[in-house]
């Protein structure tokens, strides 16, 4: 680590492999990623880039058939979570570990109370007796800015908005003072009046809490918002890491580059024509011998074909998996 | 509306209402109504593209459907190219139906799995026209070809494509008869990034080709920015301000719209940074139960007493552009000007 903070999460090589009847599906290859204390690491990519299942895997939340983790090796606190017994890898997520996922619809119990569905991680967790644990289910509520949070402990889900629904996940991924806390697209089924709503209430627990996050998403403008370092993922694996910044202003994988270019802004500039990602994202039939994203990089050349690319440092924090380098004047474009 | 009379109104809207009844109990009785889309009013010229955003609920969907006839409007009237049609019977909209399609914004649950490719892009030349086997496989091919599908792929079923690709048949579906007006709805909300920009390069391109006429239906005020000419922004089914692309998105004038912008993130840490922002304080009201005078009251960071008790007309505040919101009613005429410089200081801070 360049800086020296020894990470709270630490996941080397890991690959997981869906077993489906056309075939083997590599979902995840090889990825490589740590993350630091108090940090808040984006992860962005399109649909099937592995984003989800490589969160999914690192806390043995996929099923198994059809999922396979084949391989790495998932370090937090000591442990190994992918060799760890169960009972300890229970004891992890939902306590150690927060989760937060996208549909803040699915992911509550309809016949549950909210109170019940906060209270549940605090009495198994942290052995709390009821009288404590709905105390502290009233704190969390508003915590995450929920008015009136007495009463509402009592309401079932479906008499919550979306937004206040996500709050409410917020706050049960909160409950046990998660070291780590991994968002999955917490945001994306929100509009955007409210998922401004939910930014500024993460930024705010961050500065309250100081928990490091991981944060996926396929929303770039989200990102620019409130990470501090991003790993964009396509084909299963991870093409480039960087600080915000150096992502936004000098991409050096040519999806990174393409993909912000593709974005229109609602301030700005506005382009006559938009620029397109040619082509289609690869299927992940068989494991990668060659760059997954050469069929649409205007870069290519026949080492892509060849061999897949290594990450590779390009400055400091920052690493790419791809052999083309941009010219020098345009490598601050 | 606009004072440029070479532009021909294609669609007249004028006072649509749709209401859905809620019911209750065995017999059914009606206890009250979802007011989706209430009292709207605008037009689309011919050959532009209007952009219609909103929050998920406010209507916008249901509005695109009403001016369709899918669904039939509570009150209010639809001409289309002149002719009334909110109250014309089924067989006339038959007639019809050619000039005016629509595009869905599930490309998975729009298309038949059961038909391939040339089935789906067929049927509607089967229902509309009289051509012959030969003819209209060729119609089918040049289809296709127009919105980028392989003619090998033709039959092929939908579960063979990528979602892209299955949005380019139900688009080539909706352009198989020819017709003048096109309703998208949401057409690229099911799709990744990097194929949205595909799509909608697509139906530009088509629009610049066959002088198409648009109504853009979406929540992506980015994407709209990119293809509208006009845009109307819709709040619990009411149209809060409606205006030519640029001066929406430089100067918004409804409160509501000076906040929807602010609460899209920019792909620009530094500006990220900076950026003040304009956060609503609750959520939207329900349709059933809007609530008295402007149906932004109760979120509306600028809102005076006449907002509580009187609801604002939707007029033309400045030449092309219309509001409904009491800082520019006559009435209010001081308010009018400084509210308008506010939000174009707020615009300079970058808001």
């Amino acid at each position: 680590m360049p800086d020296g903070a020894s990470p709270v999460l630490d996941v080397k090589g890991l690959k997981t492999v869906f077993r489906t009847r056309g075939g083997e599906v590599h979902a995840v290859n090889s990825v490589s990623f740590d993350l630091k204390p108090g940090e808040l690491l984006g992860v962005v990519g399109e649909s099937g880039s592995g984003k989800s299942v490589t969160m999914m895997s690192l806390i043995g939340l996929l099923p198994s058939p059809p999922a396979d983790v084949r391989a790495g090796e998932v370090l937090f606190g000591g442990t190994d979570l992918l060799r760890c017994p169960q009972d300890h890898l229970r004891a992890v997520r939902g306590g150690e570990i927060g989760f937060i996922f996208q549909d803040p619809m699915t992911s509550l119990n309809p016949v549950f109370t909210v109170g019940f569905q906060i209270m549940e991680p605090l009495r198994k967790h942290m052995g709390m007796d009821k009288a404590a644990a709905r105390k502290r289910a009233q704190e969390l509520l508003e915590l995450v800015g929920i008015p009136d949070a007495r009463r509402r402990l009592d309401d079932f889900p479906h008499q919550f908005s979306g937004g206040m629904r996500q709050r409410v996940m917020i706050a049960i991924a909160l409950a046990c003072d998660p070291k780590v806390l991994i968002a999955d697209e917490p945001t994306t089924a929100l509009d955007v009046t409210i998922q401004a709503q939910i930014l500024e209430l993460v930024r705010e627990l961050r500065r309250k809490l100081g928990m490091a996050i991981v944060w996926i998403t396929h929303d770039l403008g989200v990102i620019a918002g409130i990470a501090d370092r991003v790993i964009v993922m396509y084909g299963g694996q991870i093409v480039e890491q960087a600080p915000v910044k150096d992502l936004f202003h000098r991409p050096r994988h040519p999806y990174t580059r393409a993909l912000l270019k593709t974005i229109p802004s609602v301030r700005g500039e506005r382009e006559a024509k938009l620029n397109v990602i040619e082509g289609q994202p690869p299927i992940l039939i068989a494991a990668p011998t060659a760059c997954s994203f050469r069929a649409r990089c205007p870069h290519a050349f026949d080492r892509c074909a060849r061999e897949n690319p290594a990450r590779r440092p390009v400055g400091p924090g920052h690493d790419v998996a791809c052999f083309w380098d941009p010219a020098p004047e345009a490598s601050d474009a | 509306m606009l004072d440029a009379p070479a532009r021909r109104k294609l669609v007249e809207v004028r006072g649509l209402r749709k209401y859905f009844p809620i019911t209750a109990g065995l017999l059914r009785r009606k206890i009250g109504d979802v007011k989706a889309v209430d009292n709207v009013s605008f037009d689309i010229f011919e050959g532009e593209t209007l952009g219609l955003v909103g929050e998920s609920g406010c209507g916008k969907s249901t509005c695109g459907r009403v001016i369709l006839r899918l669904y039939d409007p509570t009150a209010g009237s639809i001409r289309i190219e002149g002719r009334e049609i909110a109250d014309a019977p089924q067989s006339d909209l038959r007639e019809l139906r050619p000039t005016m399609q629509m595009v869905f914004q599930d490309p998975q649950a729009s298309l038949n799995p059961r038909m391939t490719v040339a089935a789906i892009i067929g049927e509607p030349l089967d229902e509309h026209t009289t051509l012959s086997k030969a003819e209209k496989l060729a119609r089918i091919y040049e289809l296709m070809d127009a919105v980028g599908l392989n003619r090998n792929y033709a039959n092929r079923y939908p579960h063979e494509f990528s979602g892209g690709q299955r949005q380019r048949i139900g688009i080539a579906r909706a352009l198989a008869l020819n017709p003048k007006f096109v309703v998208c709805d949401e057409p690229i909300a099911a799709l990744d990034v990097s194929i949205q920009a595909q799509v909608v390069n697509l139906l530009e391109e088509l629009q610049d080709r066959l002088g198409l006429t648009y109504l853009f239906i979406s929540h992506d005020l980015s994407m709209v920015r990119h293809i509208a000419d006009r845009v109307a922004v819709m709040y619990l089914g009411q149209i809060a301000e409606l205006a030519p692309r640029d001066d929406l998105y430089l100067k918004p004038l409804h409160p509501y719209t000076q906040a929807l912008l602010s609460a899209v993130p920019e792909p620009d840490p530094e500006l990220e940074a900076h950026r003040r922002r304009i956060i609503l304080t609750g959520d939207v009201p329900s349709p059933a139960n809007p609530p008295k005078g402007c149906n932004f009251c109760t979120r509306c960071p600028k809102v005076m007493d006449i907002c509580r008790q009187v609801e604002p007309a939707f007029r033309e505040v400045e030449p092309g552009r219309f509001a409904a919101c009491h800082l520019y009613s006559e009435t209010n005429e001081t308010a009018g000007p400084t509210a308008a410089a506010e939000a174009r200081k707020s615009i300079q801070q970058g808001v």
